[in-house]
């Protein structure tokens, strides 16, 4: 867990790496926003409001950029150090900017052991990036995560926080394939893929979409269309409870 | 009949599409609220202290003691302090996966345990503090709440009965260290997550330093089936002191890893039944009973009771029930370095012992990996994680420990071989797919004699 300024939240690029251009914070625009993420807390409680506004901000530019840490900072009544202090401390935030997927590799021990490692490594040489790199085109950000929580369908993967279930090196490989290609795979489960500044919004706690890059890209979850969450792994047990009750108990 | 292993109770649903709330009310969903609402919050109380229901998060703290911490005011008077409760579904320990495919495939099991459980603490306001990365299960959720909210199951006086709840459903940002519940409060508030000093406890200093109860989400999605079927009825499964039923997730080098609901006191022998056994032609070398934070098993702990009592007296943890299964293939030092890493990386660096001692357990358990370690590295190793158990700030660094000091207490001879042999025996990575089993882990198999068909896994 790295300290850091405002100052070290802007761009250190490698020269070689040509990042996704940078959007200056259209602030006036998030206002809205941010006050209706305010309301959700109790008066006098606004600063439980900072994660998910540094969730909005994130979804505006696609980083935590030295003006997103001044916009919650502002918005909050806090300092920029004490806003930086918090966005410097969780993973998800992310310091530079951010390509449009996010694809992060589970290579924790389970994973890792079932060929989430070797994943990770292929796609590593494959895009020429490192972890929490960027392709030179800004279409993927590379990233080895730790335990996703889906290890019964190990090995995992997700982008923009999506699941692709029993991903071996060749499936991840295709995934990106596409990706950069301008396909959108469907998650294994979950809604359709959105690009990473919208996952953002969602993740501030907004299930609409404003500004679609996607036109036609439906968020609803509540309908079957959108990938059932309860696959194999999911409902092990319920099946097997069933096979037992329905052919009068197996061995 | 290994079926009958199975308990189906939070899970029954599952299948069926609950996450609408149309099937969710046809499978009796919200009849607990209802029954809740006509009685007093103490009764309720009262009644999840009478079931033993406990914590599922990993202490098993009984949760009806932890509820009855609270002053039983209703938080309304001019002194008094609202009260709040606040789930812990930041659900990250390496190996558990039950409370996310609970809120995905559930959502409104969760949401109807916390209405009934807030109503039972007098609170108004509720917090789930969903891990950030967990965009589905907090999609969900949220949908859950406009459901129910329009249904009336939320907001203003809930069902008639005078009761006001508002939900919020909360992402983080990437920080296991948020499981820990006070750590989950600061970042709840807005802070970085690092736990607080305890006591005072969050019962009268939590959320906003008022009472406040945290529960994880298992816990909370099985108080809508004590409620609606009894305490006695609750108590009739598991153990005395570990009562209920459980959800075990089965993964790794298993036929057919997932969610088993089993009672609690189940064992691995009967849940690798249920699993299909280990994958074909393997043997089982070492499993956690709970997580990464829960010391390591072997083919020799095949038949302890896997509840609070059974686990502890065969020298782990419950923990989380996350059953991580690792066959033969599987190196020990390359699977504890990897959590290692883990923890170094997600200390939140408020204490020394847990930020430093990690920092340094990786250093020397990638050198021995790597072939390049002493003997004495053991002893290091053990030195450190002596420094870091009991003296950390919070549980992070304990459990830290956990992977180390097992696998050198079961394992100690492969930690030899790759300081002999300058190099992993099995061989690093992809490799240790294809690798013939050690020396040292087929004398485990004959030593313990458990190569039947249950661990072996099927041709």
């Amino acid at each position: 867990m790295s300290g850091g300024s405002v100052a070290n939240t802007d761009v250190k690029n490698s020269p070689s790496q040509k990042l996704p251009a940078r959007i200056p914070l259209d602030a006036a625009a998030l206002v809205d926003d941010a006050q209706a993420i305010i309301a959700r807390y109790p008066a006098g409680r606004e600063r439980s409001a900072l994660l998910p506004m540094l969730h909005l901000v994130q979804s505006a530019q696609g980083y935590v950029s030295a003006d997103g840490i001044g916009f919650c900072a502002q918005q909050l009544n806090l300092t920029r150090a004490e806003v930086a202090a918090v966005a410097t401390f969780y993973t998800m935030y992310k310091r530079r900017p951010t390509g449009q997927y996010l694809v992060s590799v589970c290579t924790n021990t389970l994973c890792g052991v079932l060929g989430g490692q070797r994943s990770y490594d292929e796609l590593s040489k494959e895009l020429g990036v490192g972890h929490n790199e960027t392709t030179a085109d800004g279409s993927i950000t590379l990233e080895h995560a730790e335990c996703l929580a889906a290890c019964d369908y190990a090995p995992v993967m997700t982008v923009n926080y999506e699941y692709f279930d029993h991903v071996d090196a060749e499936k991840a490989g295709e995934i990106v394939t596409q990706l950069r290609s301008g396909q959108q795979p469907h998650p294994d489960r979950g809604a359709p893929l959105c690009s990473f500044k919208q996952i953002s919004r969602q993740l501030a706690g907004f299930d609409e979409f404003s500004g679609t890059e996607f036109s036609g890209t439906e968020l609803s979850d509540t309908d079957e269309a959108s990938g059932d969450a309860a696959q194999e792994p999911t409902l092990a047990g319920n099946r097997r409870a069933d096979s037992a009750s329905g052919a009068g108990g197996r061995a | 009949m290994t079926a009958q292993t199975l308990a189906p109770v939070l899970t029954t649903r599952w299948p069926h599409q609950p996450h609408v709330l149309a099937n969710y009310e046809r499978l009796d969903g919200y009849e607990g609220l209802r029954r809740a609402l006509r009685g007093t919050p103490d009764d309720l109380v009262d009644l999840v202290k009478q079931s033993g229901l406990r914590g599922r998060g990993g202490a098993g703290f009984p949760t009806g003691l932890k509820w009855s911490f609270l002053p039983r005011n209703d938080g309304s008077g001019s002194s008094a302090k609202p009260h709040y409760l606040v789930i812990n579904a930041d659900e990250g320990e390496p190996g558990t996966c039950k409370d996310l495919p609970l809120m995905m495939v559930d959502p409104h099991s969760l949401l109807e345990g916390v209405i009934i459980t807030a109503y039972a603490i007098r609170a108004n306001r509720a917090f789930i503090y969903v891990r950030g990365e967990a965009v589905h299960a907090a999609r969900r959720l949220r949908q859950a709440v406009r459901d129910a909210t329009a249904a009336s199951y939320l907001g203003r006086n809930i069902l008639g009965s005078g009761f006001d709840l508002d939900v919020v459903v909360h992402a983080g940002a990437g920080a296991y260290i948020c499981g820990e519940e006070t750590a989950l409060l600061e970042s709840l508030e807005g802070f970085r997550g690092q736990p607080r000093l305890k006591p005072p406890f969050p019962a009268t200093h939590g959320l906003y330093a008022s009472p406040t109860v945290v529960n994880n989400v298992e816990t909370i999605a099985s108080v809508p089936f004590i409620v609606r079927h009894g305490a006695d009825w609750f108590k009739s499964m598991g153990s005395e002191k570990s009562p209920g039923p459980k959800i075990y997730s089965i993964s790794g080098h298993v036929k057919h890893p997932g969610q088993y609901e089993c009672e609690l006191g189940v064992t691995l022998r009967q849940l690798l039944e249920l699993a299909g056994g280990v994958r074909a032609g393997r043997f089982l070398k070492f499993w956690t009973p709970g997580g990464s934070s829960t010391p390591y098993f072997t083919a020799e702990h095949l038949d302890v009771p896997l509840d609070f009592e059974g686990a502890a007296a065969a020298g782990s943890m419950l923990g989380t029930t996350a059953i991580m299964v690792f066959d033969e293939t599987t190196c020990i030092v390359g699977a504890t370095l990897r959590f290692i890493e883990f923890y170094a990386h997600e200390s939140c660096g408020k204490c020394t012992p847990c930020r430093e001692g990690n920092y340094w357990m990786e250093q020397v358990l990638h050198r021995l990996e790597a072939g390049a370690g002493t003997e004495e590295d053991l002893t290091t190793l053990l030195d450190t994680c002596d420094n870091i158990f009991g003296r950390s700030f919070c549980a992070l660094g304990d459990g830290a420990t956990s992977s180390v000091m097992s696998s050198i207490k079961y394992f100690r001879d492969e930690y030899i071989d790759h300081v002999r042999q300058g190099r992993c025996p099995l061989g690093n990575g992809a490799a240790a797919a294809h690798a013939a089993p050690s020396t040292a882990q087929a004398r485990h198999v004959l030593q313990t004699g458990r190569s039947d068909m249950i661990v072996q896994g099927v041709h």
